[in-house]
């Protein structure tokens, strides 16, 4: 059944990419929203709003002249506020909810995102059950073809959620607890499972459904949350006190949508499988309409380090932050303010800024909130004060460790007869390229199984599937005052596709990013590398060609998406060229290890060689002297064992010292292809 | 059967003797190995006595166990499996028909016994050389290429046939013409002119040159293949004919007069049986644009292979007679080459009524 999940999450990938394509979410940032949504672009600093359109354009010359429309005053009828559910309604696709079927992905993202974070922040190894009802299904005994309405549940067994909390978290758009504070987490903003709960309030208008316990003895609420879109606030349309509830603690969250399943599953299955991928510590049971129910085991039962809390590094501050801070802060002077709101800030060194920002020491932090050309002055003075790194044990990585038993868990529950050979690449871009390509299912041929050669190291055995796989975890660095780390695994060999390009898997804070490849910053560095120096083809300007999985993962207090969708990663030239570092030093890894494989292989030919030319010279010798070719390959054979390989090795490297001189060739430059 | 022919039974011993040692060695656990007379340049010696080259006594041993030279064994083999089958019934083949019969895939792997006849060929001398043996012994012979023409009567496996009678095509010389296949019946020639090429030669018998001059015309098709040079041995020694050699004036030309002459590299150890050293160049000399007023348009141009050949003959033994230096030496400096048919250029039939009679005249040749 394992074998069913692998199969389906490649599927028919080619025939639902068309239709997303046309309705991606545009990357480009929406202009002149009321309230910020706070995502990590908002770092950048913020483009000039653009002027709003002259009322009336530049007369033309021989134009009348235009007659008034509306005055000021008729138009200050209709100005009035628009909540950020208004909004949301409007612009689903910021969040993810272009079309059914990448909001049935959203949707469940959203829900486990959540799960995830709430079982690591409360120190409990997550267990997360997710399941996709199909209601037409249900109704008729007719997989829905197409949009319909599915119940998507997510359960975990995580801390729970207090009562009283519950109805802001599902009923009102930001709200949550991870937006005040800079630590690495899937969540950000608070309102991800909100705006999953109004997507599905909006499609089907059936509220969400919670149900939590916070702890044994304790009793289990369920809830029915409605949002009023006009004011962002919650409405409750069912409070019940469960008698019974299995799991001691979590929560369990039911979402009525319109989906589509038949075209968002493949989304699903790769989220689920990569998920299950970057979190070796959780196990996720997965739950789908007329198919059995799956389960990626954990692969470790030790829980990811605690990611630490940290403040912001003085560095990485843009004006319009620094002043909400200094609004915000409690302290009596600049110095004080610098030193407890930031990371980093001694008294000696806010002493430093002050002065680099010639300002007086006793300015208060309102009068910063409130003056510009002041916040200014002390923006330009942190820039001219040079300030210690900021502390980058807050960071949580996979672990080399970890990272290596997750590639091959995943690759035990996805593998079977190998992957399908039509384009691995959940890329949409590429998709539409690729469309109407045939299906070439080319595989990596066999490698002859060499029975003296013991294993070597790296090497995993997967349904018997042979793997090479290799882990990097750079140390932490920083970009713009965020630290932030690198990681990079790759699994070499087994039934990947050898004439294809590698699979590339991103991730950001162990999220899975499945849409956008081609504008993401990690895909950059990738398509960057050399991996010819590692043996892998790479045509100019692509990823490299061959059997060959290969998983980027950047932990980040805040991790720079190029839009507010989170589905890639920002270009900044620190995070590429970690990205980069990692990749080549796995590469070379993998260079030593393709080295040695062809060796064996090499190896492994020559003894089978030997044993066929036997069989020629047998017959031949044995026609010349009219005697029976069997005894004389029997001797040929009893002399081959007793020839030792040092001999034939010795006789190698004279082959090939002789070959060296013959053919020097200069190694391949860059340029040349 | 043909087993009964002494020679034939001679060749197939030979291939025994071979196959046992290889068995011998096996069983006492050695490493089989061919013993093989070296074929290059290195073992070849210029003698100056005879006036051939001959090869030398350095030998090299083929081993099975050895990741080069296995496959080279086996196909050694493979090719003394079937000459002994064609010698044991009494058949010959061309050794582009041999690579056909030794040739299949080995096991179920896409590799080939061999995998164009140019491996084959070179096991085929090699097998020559290690059971000194002449290819004929074998039952091969080369793609036949070379006619004849001239006042010359013979008989060919029991057909007598009249050389003067040849129309345009002449007669093609078969590969193999030991006595027991060739006959000389009766002649009038007084010498014979061994020409490069078709072309030319066709020139020359369409001219009746060999009427006029009673001269036995023939050519090898660029170098002369084995039969050729056979034949032409076998004129001058058995009819005490001299030969002369009309080539290209380029480095090639040269060396196949020197060939002709005194056995190439490659066969040197059949250079008694086919090399002719009285044999005279009579052209191209790289003197003759002079005399000859050949325009400098018929020139080629040599190229930088062209040159480095002409060096490398250079100091090769058995051109280090003076007249010699100075063709070659002459041809570097001026850098150019001539083809035969840039005597053309003084008129079509300039070469067989003005060129060679001149230069026979004048006994302009160097020998
Ligand atoms: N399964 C859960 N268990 C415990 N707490 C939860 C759970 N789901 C949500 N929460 C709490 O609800 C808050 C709001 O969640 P929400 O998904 O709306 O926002 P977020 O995760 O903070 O940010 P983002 O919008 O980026 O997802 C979270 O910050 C968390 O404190
Ligand atoms: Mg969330």
């Amino acid at each position: 059944m394992a074998a069913k999940a692998g199969k389906a999450a490649r599927s028919d990938r080619a025939s639902g990419q068309l239709e997303l394509v046309s309705v991606e979410a545009p990357s480009a940032r929406p202009v002149g929203r009321k309230a910020p949504v706070r995502r990590a672009v908002t770092r950048e600093p913020e483009p000039a709003l653009p002027l709003p359109e002259p009322p009336e354009p530049a007369p033309e010359p021989e134009a009348r002249k235009p007659k008034r429309r509306s005055t000021a005053e008729e138009m200050a009828t209709r100005q009035r506020e628009i909540s950020i559910s208004e909004f949301f309604t409007k612009n689903r696709h910021l969040l993810g909810f272009d079309n059914p079927s990448k909001a049935l992905l959203t949707t469940i993202k959203e829900a486990v995102d959540n799960s995830l974070d709430a079982c690591e922040e409360a120190g409990i190894l997550p267990e997360i059950t997710i399941e996709v009802r199909d209601l037409g299904f249900e109704g008729s005994g007719e997989l829905t073809k197409g949009e319909g309405r599915f119940v998507v549940a997510v359960e975990d067994n995580g801390p729970g959620i207090v009562k009283a909390q519950a109805p802001k978290i599902f009923g009102k758009l930001l709200y949550g607890s991870k937006f005040h504070r800079l630590k690495q987490s899937r969540g950000q903003q608070g309102i991800g499972i909100s705006a999953a709960a109004m997507y599905g309030q909006l499609t089907t208008g059936q509220p969400i459904r919670v149900v939590s316990r916070t702890g044994k003895g304790k009793p289990a609420h369920s809830f029915d949350i409605q949002i009023d879109t006009r004011k962002n606030s919650p409405v409750v349309t069912r409070d019940e006190t469960l008698e019974e509830w299995a799991p001691e603690h979590g929560t369990r969250v039911d979402l009525e949508i319109v989906a589509n399943w038949q075209a968002g599953q493949k989304f699903v299955n790769r989220y689920v499988e990569h998920t299950a991928l970057a979190n070796p510590h959780c196990t996720v049971h997965y739950v789908r309409p007329k198919q059995e129910r799956l389960s990626f085991p954990r692969a470790t039962s030790e829980l990811p380090k605690e990611a630490l809390e940290i403040r912001p590094h003085p560095h990485g501050v843009e004006l319009g932050a620094l002043m909400t801070m200094a609004g915000d802060s409690k302290s009596r002077d600049v110095r004080g303010f610098l030193q407890s709101s930031f990371s980093r800030v001694s008294s000696q060194v806010s002493g430093e800024i002050v002065k680099n920002a010639g300002m007086k020491e006793r300015v208060r932090p309102r009068e910063i909130a409130a003056d510009r050309d002041l916040a200014e002055k002390l923006h330009k003075g942190i820039q001219a004060t040079r300030i210690m790194a900021p502390p980058t044990n807050c960071l949580s990585p996979i672990g080399d460790a970890l990272m290596r038993q997750g590639l091959v868990s995943f690759l035990s529950v996805i593998e079977t007869d190998g992957p399908e050979g039509e384009d691995g690449q959940l890329d949409l871009d590429q998709a539409v390229k690729r469309k109407g390509k045939g299906k070439g299912k080319a595989k990596a041929p066999e490698p002859t199984p060499d029975p003296a050669a013991e294993a070597e190291e790296g090497v995993e055995k997967i349904k018997g599937h042979e793997y090479f796989i290799a882990t990097v975890t750079r140390p932490p660095r920083v970009y713009r005052g965020n630290p932030f780390q690198v990681e990079v695994g790759l699994a070499h060999g087994g039934s990947w596709p050898a004439d294809k390009p590698v699979e590339l898997f991103r991730f950001a804070n162990r999220v899975p990013l499945l849409f956008q490849r081609s504008a993401c910053g990690i895909t950059e560095a990738v398509v960057k590398t050399d991996w010819r120096n590692y043996l892998l083809s790479q045509p100019k300007g692509s990823l490299p060609v061959g059997p060959m999985a290969l998983l980027v993962h950047i932990a980040s207090v805040w991790v720079p998406f190029t839009s507010e969708s989170k589905e890639a990663v920002a270009h900044y030239p620190e995070i590429i060229r970690e990205i980069q570092l990692a990749a080549q030093e796995c590469g070379r890894k993998l260079a030593a290890h393709i080295r040695k494989r062809q060796h064996a292989d090499y190896q492994a030919q020559r003894r089978s060689i030997f044993e066929l030319y036997i069989e020629e010279v047998a017959l031949a010798i044995g026609r010349i002297v009219e005697r029976s070719p069997d005894p004389i390959r029997r001797e040929f054979m009893k002399v081959a064992e007793k020839v030792t390989e040092a001999d034939l090795e010795s006789q190698d490297a004279k082959l090939e010292e002789a070959a060296e001189k013959t053919s020097k060739r200069p190694r391949r430059s860059e340029e040349d292809e | 059967m043909a087993r009964r022919d002494p020679v034939a039974k001679r060749t197939v011993a030979k291939i025994e003797k071979l196959a046992e040692s290889v068995l011998r060695s096996v069983k006492g656990g050695g490493n089989p190995f061919v013993e093989i007379p070296v074929r290059s340049l290195a073992n070849v010696r210029f003698n100056e006595k005879k006036r051939v080259v001959e090869l030398g006594g350095q030998r090299q041993k083929r081993y099975f166990f050895n990741v080069s030279m296995a496959k080279k064994f086996m196909q050694t083999f493979l090719v003394s499996d079937a000459c002994k089958e064609l010698v044991e019934s009494g058949k010959t083949t061309s050794i582009r028909d041999l690579y056909y019969i030794t040739k299949h895939s080995i096991g179920d792997t896409k590799q080939n016994t061999f995998e164009e006849q140019d491996e084959s060929d070179p096991i085929i001398e090699d097998l020559e050389v290690a059971l000194d043996t002449l290819r004929e012994e074998l039952h091969l012979f080369a793609s036949r290429k070379g006619t004849m023409v001239g006042p010359i009567t013979i008989r060919d496996s029991g057909d007598t046939i009249d050389l003067r009678r040849m129309g345009s095509g002449g007669w093609g010389v078969p590969s193999i013409v030991e006595e027991n296949v060739i006959q000389f019946v009766r002649h009038e020639a007084k010498y014979v002119l061994l020409v490069e090429k078709d072309a030319v030669w066709s020139r020359f018998n369409e001219d009746k040159f060999w009427k006029r001059q009673n001269a036995i015309i023939i050519h090898g098709g660029g170098q002369p293949p084995r039969g050729v040079r056979r034949l032409v041995q076998r004129l001058h020694r058995e009819l005490s004919l001299p030969v002369y050699v009309l080539v290209d004036n380029d480095p090639w030309g040269f060396y196949i007069y020197s060939v002709v002459k005194q056995g190439s590299i490659n066969l040197a150890f059949e250079s008694m049986r086919m090399a002719v050293p009285d044999a005279r160049f009579i052209g191209l000399s790289s003197f003759d644009k002079m005399t000859y007023k050949l325009p400098s348009n018929v020139a080629i141009r040599m190229d930088d292979g062209d040159v480095a050949r002409a060096r490398q003959m250079l100091a090769y033994p058995w051109f280090q007679a003076k007249q010699w230096q100075a063709e070659i030496q002459e041809m570097v400096r001026s850098g150019v080459k001539y083809e035969l048919e840039a005597l053309s250029r003084r008129g079509i039939s300039f070469i067989t009524e003005e060129y060679l009679p001149t230069k026979l005249r004048e006994k302009d040749w160097i020998a």
